[in-house]
């Protein structure tokens, strides 16, 4: 008796689950609609692969033991960049070393203890600072710290640099801490655990993941600023190591000078000083990715 | 602490005791001065005395002028259809409604007759007195099984290092949860399931020696088994601590609460309470008809 009720039953749904009447239309819609989608991710992709290649390919060729490790030389014959690399292993470290506290304490203050409407001031400031042409922060920074010494130097380098590490690392850490969940917020406070305290070693450790990526892309960022180096660090052909008082080479640095010179020397070594510089941004991002990876927060 | 007899015999009993039935049976005005003043039966001093409390989420009011006298060392069960303001209520009891902002409340609430709202009560020392167990277990993610213990007492750096090792014991094993995680107490608080994860907050909030515990549906996100372990873990809890449980399982606040507050929402979306008394008598034989429609399933 139920047998041909089921069956119908059965077909119908079937009918209606396989929509025949709208599914041709809807097939072509679903088909154009995501090559478009296709191509406009392609054209995303696209110049990234093309300048990892085209890098690659020039600059590979001119990464040698001597760029690592030796001086540059007048004209490019022989030598290296071993003066810009020192100086971006220090100036890099030194931005990071003023940013990442001022930052990160500015991201809890803002996520954790600042009302709304200073909230909205700070997140505001930080942004408009994140758009501010680089050149400008080195302009600035050369007020403050160089013209008064009359002296370009190595610290106004790491100063620019933090300034431009600053928002972007209170942005990520505010972020961050946003996706940590109230309830675990509430959880410690309802243990009778002070505020401040709830912040430190349960807030933070939670959204720890998320700074450190943070921390890590701004660090990418500041290893390749040229401009903000200009009037600050200016660079050197010495290799500088621990005087920050005096100018120093950064590795953007290095790449702008010598990929200006006539010389064929000079302009491969400006290529295997870029191929070096991408190959730390690279790495940088992609440690950072993997170790995020599959993470609820900061992923 | 003159309160123990009188209170522990209300526990164990689980009777409609004379004096509860009394000072909470009629409408509010008896309730205000009926505590303490009860002349044949020396009444004990309620844990938590709660006057005119009225609580306001900027210039709506979620809970309009509730008088209870929650006894000590017992269940308190709190009752009422969603939105009345249940979960606002409790969050009173331990100054947690303050994390709100533009969360007001007037009226008070008396711990062991100490006004908690008082200008100079800290409310992260009475957080630590009244303590709170949430819907969703929520252990910290980024602590183990033991740290997530003593996260209170640690990070309230009140114990001396030594002494942590029998606190992790002693609360899990008050928790129930002892055995099942002794050997992995370095493992992830998070590596639990839902509800060992939820004893283990349990344990959390027993770590820090509280005088009451507020629950907010405790087993709501559980299944029948775990709500079950839950349960008996509240009766047994019963004999140390006073223990306020909202929850929306009538069955639930039949078997484990004492006396039971049912609340409702007014026409202008204002919690009240209807009617509070023994459990049983609140089940069996209410005095509001609205009472008896939500128990017995007809409304909410
Ligand atoms: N943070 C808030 N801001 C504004 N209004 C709120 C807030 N929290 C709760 N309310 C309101 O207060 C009233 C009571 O909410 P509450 O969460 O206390 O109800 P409840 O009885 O616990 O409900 P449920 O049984 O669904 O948990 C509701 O009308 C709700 O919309
Ligand atoms: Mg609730």
């Amino acid at each position: 008796m139920t047998t041909p009720m089921a069956a119908s039953t059965e077909a119908a749904t079937r009918a209606r689950l396989t929509g025949r009447r709208t599914a041709s239309r809807r097939a072509v819609t679903d088909r154009l609609m995501r090559t478009l989608a296709l191509v406009a991710t392609l054209l995303c992709v696209l110049p990234l692969g093309a300048v990892l290649i085209f890098v690659t390919i020039n600059g590979i060729g001119a990464l040698n033991i001597d760029l690592l490790t030796k001086a540059p030389r007048a004209l490019g014959n022989g030598g290296g960049a071993l003066n810009a690399i020192a100086g971006t292993l220090q100036m890099v470290p030194l931005a990071a070393l003023i940013a990442v506290p001022v930052g990160v304490a500015g991201g809890v203050y803002v996520s954790e203890f600042a009302g709304a409407r200073a909230g909205r001031v700070v997140r505001f400031a930080a942004d408009v600072l994140v758009g501010v042409p680089s050149i400008l922060i080195g302009l600035f920074v050369f007020t403050f710290l160089v013209l008064p010494f009359k002296q370009f130097n190595a610290f106004a380098g790491s100063v620019s640099l933090a300034l431009i590490m600053v928002p972007v690392i209170l942005r990520t850490t505010e972020e961050m801490l946003g996706l940590v969940p109230r309830s675990l917020r509430e959880g410690a406070l309802a243990l009778g655990i002070p505020v401040w305290r709830t912040v430190l070693s349960v807030v933070i450790p939670t959204g720890l993941g998320g700074i450190l990526t943070g921390v890590m892309l701004a660090v990418a960022r500041a290893m390749g600023e040229t401009a903000p180096l200009l009037f600050t660090a200016l660079g050197s052909r010495l290799v500088n190591v621990g005087d920050f008082g005096r100018p120093m080479d950064a590795l953007p640095l290095f790449i702008y000078m010598n990929a200006r010179q006539p010389y064929e020397a000079q302009n491969q070594q400006a290529w295997g000083a870029a191929f070096l510089l991408m190959l730390i941004v690279l790495i940088i991002n992609v440690a950072v990715r993997a170790r995020t990876w599959g993470r609820q927060i900061g992923g | 602490m003159a309160i123990k007899t009188p209170v522990s015999l209300n526990g164990v009993l689980n009777v409609p005791e004379p004096a509860a039935a009394d000072r909470s049976a009629p409408a509010r005005p008896e309730t205000f001065d009926a505590v303490g003043a009860m002349p044949a039966q020396p009444a004990p001093s309620p844990k938590l005395q709660i006057r005119g409390l009225n609580v306001f989420y900027g210039t709506f009011r979620a809970v309009r002028d509730v008088d209870l006298a929650i006894p000590g060392r017992s269940v308190t069960a709190i009752i009422g259809p969603s939105g009345c303001g249940k979960s606002t209520f409790l969050r009173t009891l331990n100054r947690m409604h303050e994390l709100v902002p533009g969360t007001r409340v007037e009226g008070s609430v008396r711990l062991d007759g100490a006004d908690v709202y008082a200008t100079d009560v800290d409310p992260v020392e009475l957080r630590r007195v009244v303590g709170m167990v949430f819907q969703r277990p929520n252990p910290f993610p980024t602590m183990s099984i033991y740290d997530n213990v003593v996260a209170g007492v640690r990070l309230t750096g009140r114990r001396a290092k030594s002494e942590l090792d029998g606190i992790v014991e002693s609360s899990l094993r008050r928790a129930a949860l002892w055995s099942e995680v002794k050997d992995k107490l370095k493992e992830n608080g998070t590596s639990l399931s839902g509800g060992q994860q939820q004893r283990l907050c349990i344990a959390r909030a027993l770590a820090v020696d509280p005088e009451v515990i507020l629950m907010d549906e405790p087993a709501s996100a559980l299944d029948p088994i775990a709500t079950l372990r839950i349960e008996e873990l509240i009766a047994e809890l019963r004999e140390t601590y006073t223990i306020v449980i909202v929850t929306h399982n009538m069955q639930q606040a039949a078997r484990v609460s004492d006396q039971t507050a049912f609340f409702s929402m007014g026409d202008d979306r204002a919690g009240y309470l209807v009617e509070f008394g023994p459990t049983s008598r609140i089940f069996t034989n209410p005095l509001h008809q609205l009472t008896e429609d939500y128990v017995s399933g007809r409304f909410g």
